[in-house]
């Protein structure tokens, strides 16, 4: 049944390009991919006992509201399986992860797939060595320092990413969202964000 | 700021336990029935947790003692045999190691600062340490849950959290407290007053619009 489907059926190659244009809602220059929080990308295997709630965390009102409750013979004759994509949070508390789940449901419903299940995993942590170079690039560009990598030494300079001087200094270890440092450079004198190394 | 940042870390990982403990009781609760419909008697917090905010050295004291027991707790939580365990101390523990160099560079800040601020640090690191020896006094639970390898090695937790306090406070050039005498009660449900405040303004809407969802 699904092979015959497959014909219609995007790759998920194509999926993670789609996924790439869903950006992060606190730091819209980032994209969900660039920040390593899109984990995984796969068809939902054909089981005959499947629910669409794989997360019990995601999508609660849908289960609620009864729209995915079909009928089995329903769900049989369904033209196309279950795209599961997995995130991992950033950090624990961060409110922005119900808006990336979300955007990212919308995103993929817009271009033309019926089911979408989102699954959340916390382990392996998420760490900023997963954000991709590209995503570091464009941090920089918007004025926020990008994280050094995690196996840096700790005394690794943060250069200011306004006019590229080494010579800046840490104000506040927490900043405008979980994820930020606040500093201020002492060459140009502008304050400015750096991405914490996480 | 950053004792928003703190909070909204621990509220996360609140919310990764409450969800853990809803599953494990078959959802019978849900978590926020856990945090918002429970009484103070129902709370099993250590009584360090509930102690009131005031002069900030309380504060930055509380949560010193807190963050590097806290730590300690997580990395030995991380070698649990549950699974789910394991991996919410491994989440929880990068955002935790970073709590406590924020509340161990204050206390050292404010030991190691003026005569005033030395003076007030002083006296909430030794007001509040009556409070930290249930941090690591382990009750049924914690030896049943230990003996499984479930749960924490309290013993070794407390040998290391003292060096840890030690070695901050020394740098701080503050005494470390010698009284051994410490409160209990609130791993039975038995707490201070303050919980009863801090659960009338958490539980509130909940209280005062039941089931209300936003």
């Amino acid at each position: 049944m699904v092979t015959c489907m497959n014909a219609s059926l995007p790759s998920l190659e194509e999926i993670w390009v789609w996924l790439d244009s869903v950006s992060d809602p606190e730091i819209p220059v980032l994209s969900v991919v660039d920040l390593g929080i899109v984990r995984d990308v796969r068809w939902a295997e054909e089981d005959p006992d499947f629910t669409e709630q794989t997360s019990p965390r995601v999508n609660r009102t849908s289960v609620t509201d009864g729209r995915l409750r079909q009928p089995r013979t329903q769900r049989a004759q369904r033209s196309e399986p279950t795209l599961v994509v997995t995130v991992t949070p950033t950090y624990s508390g961060c409110p922005a992860m119900a808006v990336v789940k979300h955007d990212i449901q919308r995103e993929l419903l817009q271009r033309g797939l019926s089911r979408v299940s989102l699954e959340t995993q916390i382990s392996p942590a998420w760490t900023t060595d997963w954000m991709t170079e590209r995503g570091r690039k464009r941090l920089h560009e918007y004025g926020i320092a990008p994280p050094e990598p995690q196996a840096a030494n700790p005394s690794t300079l943060i250069p200011c990413p306004r006019c590229g001087s080494s010579d800046t200094r840490l104000v506040s270890r927490f900043g405008s969202t979980p994820c930020k440092a606040f500093y201020i450079c002492n060459s140009c004198l502008e304050p400015f964000d750096h991405f914490k190394c996480h | 700021m950053a004792l928003t940042n703190i909070a909204l870390d621990l509220n996360g990982q609140a919310q990764n336990w409450l969800e853990y403990a809803s599953e494990l009781e078959g959802g019978q609760r849900t978590p926020d029935m856990f945090a918002f419909l429970r009484d103070a008697a129902e709370f099993r917090n250590c009584l360090l947790l509930e102690q009131p905010n005031g002069d900030y050295a309380y504060t930055i004291a509380r949560q010193f003692y807190f963050d590097s027991w806290h730590s300690l707790l997580l990395t030995d939580l991380m070698g649990s045999t549950d699974q789910r365990i394991s991996e919410i101390s491994e989440k929880s523990l990068k955002e935790v190691r970073y709590h406590l160099r924020h509340s161990s560079g204050w206390v050292i800040r404010l030991g190691d600062g003026t005569e005033e601020s030395n003076r007030r640090i002083q006296k909430a690191i030794d007001d509040l340490w009556g409070y930290t020896g249930e941090l690591y006094t382990p009750d049924v639970v914690d030896e049943t849950t230990c003996a499984e390898r479930i749960g924490p090695d309290l013993s070794t937790i407390r040998s290391d959290w003292l060096t840890a306090v030690h070695e901050i406070l020394t740098e701080a050039t503050l005494r470390v407290p010698e009284s051994s005498w410490m409160h209990t009660g609130g791993k039975r449900g038995i707490h201070t007053e303050a919980l009863g405040y801090l659960l009338a303004e958490m539980q509130f809407l909940q209280r005062a619009y039941p089931q209300a969802r936003w």
